[in-house]
């Protein structure tokens, strides 16, 4: 019997840790689960993404009376956490897809347009359908928009093997035909070149996991010594956060994955498989075999046209000047940013929503009961850095770039781990899933 | 950090597997288990010969898990990178191993009956 105890004892150890590893996905606390609000307040959302869908669940469990609308003309809705997975052909495109509908709660009203105006000092927005809507609190959940013209000679019809192009931010159909061309590459060999734009952007991860996750895919072929990888950084560094930029140098130099500092791609001549990049020397022209492009990023048109934007920070990208703590707009307070759209020093990516969500939720909620909301943001960050098909790095950092794992002494965040590849490959999906229906 | 919730398991766990196959396997393992107790109550005994079969068919069901975890994910045992990881796939493998010995003994005692062994 003794045995048989202990063997029960074991497998609750097990259920514990696997359980705390689809945590760490988690990235943190559960809905709230606090008394219902009595209100009849107007809440607007923009945007149907991971931020807005979110939101919408989290505040019709919050809230009593709430008219809540959600603005998104897409009617489709996209994992892109995933797209990394399916440019590497680790999954095909459908895997990123599944319609915005399904994640909206009952209860609110779903239009199915954009914004066309947005006008903060009126509480109103008119969409592209011509409907006025009046609202008391406005959620600003748009998402970026991604700047494929800032590149010239770029188009979206070049991305697949063909041309050599990758272009795996554009979308999941994009992200597959991407990884064709990175198959072709990988099989036939040559020069690959890789880089992120100059502006902020979302999981500044990306760029460097489609490189690293390239070279294994070239080694495992047994084709390693038929490529060279270069990636262009746009500053001195590899990524934002010093001690996680030194570590990615060292995988890079071990791997033998070339950089070159100050590069940020311009142009591309498609026909002779050349990219023009500005450096502090002038124009540098490298020819190509295969190119991973990711363009400039900013806010939505309509956004920038609004006045919420900052004035005087990111001038070129027109991010929306909320509080870093509060996520609260400095000078309109009926408004609240969530995910990309929020002017911060930190965090595009679906963790930082993760985070944004809570804080919020606390403060419109609060303030409509009468009462100060305290929760706030600290930055957070997580970035699972795919480093080979089988292996990732769980980086999760702050405003302060401190490292801030959700697991200290258990999960290195610098070392390459298969329960870290586990999180991204099998938990990170559910939990993003879960997160949109407002339950994680 | 903030706080993990039970219910956040439950959410992702119902995500990851789907609400219906996720809750189906919470009940065939429960209905295993309350196999195994109410095996034990009626034989009063833990019959030493069945545990023995149990004890030998353990292997077989913790590489079972150990291969499952890595068919369902592109990733193989050359990705065991550090310590955790070992005991990662030490879990998977205790946790296939008990589950299959309590399975085994179960079946054992349902096909034989309450065997004269003693």
């Amino acid at each position: 019997m003794t045995e048989f105890e202990q063997m029960k004892a074991s497998r609750r150890g097990f259920i514990g840790l696997a359980a705390g590893g689809s945590a760490a996905l988690a990235f943190g606390a559960g809905a709230a689960q606090a008394s219902r609000q009595r209100t009849n307040a107007r809440i607007l959302i923009l945007g149907a993404g991971a931020g807005g869908a979110a939101i919408a669940n989290r505040l019709t469990d919050r809230l009593d009376g709430a008219q809540i609308t959600v603005l998104d003309g897409r009617a489709q809705h996209w994992y892109q956490p995933g797209f990394t997975l399916i440019a590497t052909g680790l999954r095909k495109a459908e895997y990123a897809t599944s319609t915005t509908e399904q994640w909206l709660p009952r209860g609110i009203t779903y239009v199915n347009e954009y914004a066309a105006e947005i006008d903060p000092d009126a509480n109103r927005v008119i969409t592209t359908g011509g409907q006025r809507i009046e609202y008391d609190y406005l959620i600003v959940a748009t998402g970026l928009t991604l700047d494929w013209g800032a590149i010239e000679g770029f188009d979206l019809s070049l991305i697949g093997p063909e041309h050599g192009v990758s272009a795996h931010y554009a979308s999941p159909e994009a992200a597959e035909k991407s990884w064709h061309a990175l198959d072709r590459f990988t099989d036939q060999g040559g020069v690959g070149l890789f880089g992120r734009p100059a502006t902020e952007m979302k999981c500044a991860g990306a760029p460097l996991k489609i490189v690293m996750m390239a070279e294994d895919i070239a080694t495992t072929k047994g084709n390693r010594n038929k490529v060279d990888l270069i990636y262009n950084a746009q500053a001195q560094n590899l990524f934002g956060v010093p001690i996680v930029d030194h570590r990615v140098r060292q995988i890079f130099t071990d791997r033998g994955i070339a950089y070159r500092w100050q590069h940020v791609l311009t142009s591309m001549d498609p026909g002779a498989k050349t990219a023009t990049y500005t450096t502090p020397e002038g124009e540098v022209t490298t020819a190509y075999d295969f190119i991973n492009v990711v363009p400039p990023q900013r806010a939505p048109q309509v956004v920038r046209e609004s006045g919420l934007s900052w004035a005087d920070r990111w001038t070129d990208q027109g991010w929306i000047e909320v509080d870093q703590q509060t996520l609260r707009h400095a000078r309109y307070p009926n408004v609240f940013g969530i995910g990309d759209i929020n002017g911060v020093p930190k965090g595009k990516t679906a963790a930082s929503v993760k985070w944004h969500l809570p804080v919020v939720e606390d403060h419109l909620v609060s303030e409509l009961g009468g009462r100060e909301g305290s929760r706030v943001f600290d930055g957070y960050t997580s970035c699972p850095m795919i480093t080979r098909i089988g292996r990732a790095m769980l980086i999760e950092f702050d405003y302060q770039d401190r490292l801030v794992p959700s697991f200290p002494g258990l999960i290195a965040p610098l070392e390459e781990l298969w329960i870290s590849w586990l999180m991204k490959e099998v938990a990170l999906k559910a939990t993003y899933n879960a997160m949109l229906r407002g339950r994680a | 950090m903030e706080e993990f919730s039970l219910m956040t398991f439950v959410a992702v766990f119902e995500e990851m597997f789907g609400r219906g196959l996720f809750w189906t396997m919470v009940a065939v393992a429960i209905v295993i288990t309350l196999a195994w107790v109410y095996i034990l109550l009626r034989d009063r005994a833990l019959s030493m010969r069945k545990f023995l079969l149990a004890q030998l068919s353990m292997p077989v069901g913790g590489l079972a898990a150990v291969w499952f975890v890595m068919l369902m994910t592109n990733s193989g045992l050359r990705d065991i990178g550090g310590p955790i990881d070992w005991l990662v796939l030490l879990g998977v493998f205790v946790a296939g191993a008990v589950g299959f010995a309590i399975l085994v003994y179960v079946v054992q005692s349902f096909l034989r009956g309450k065997t004269a062994e003693l």
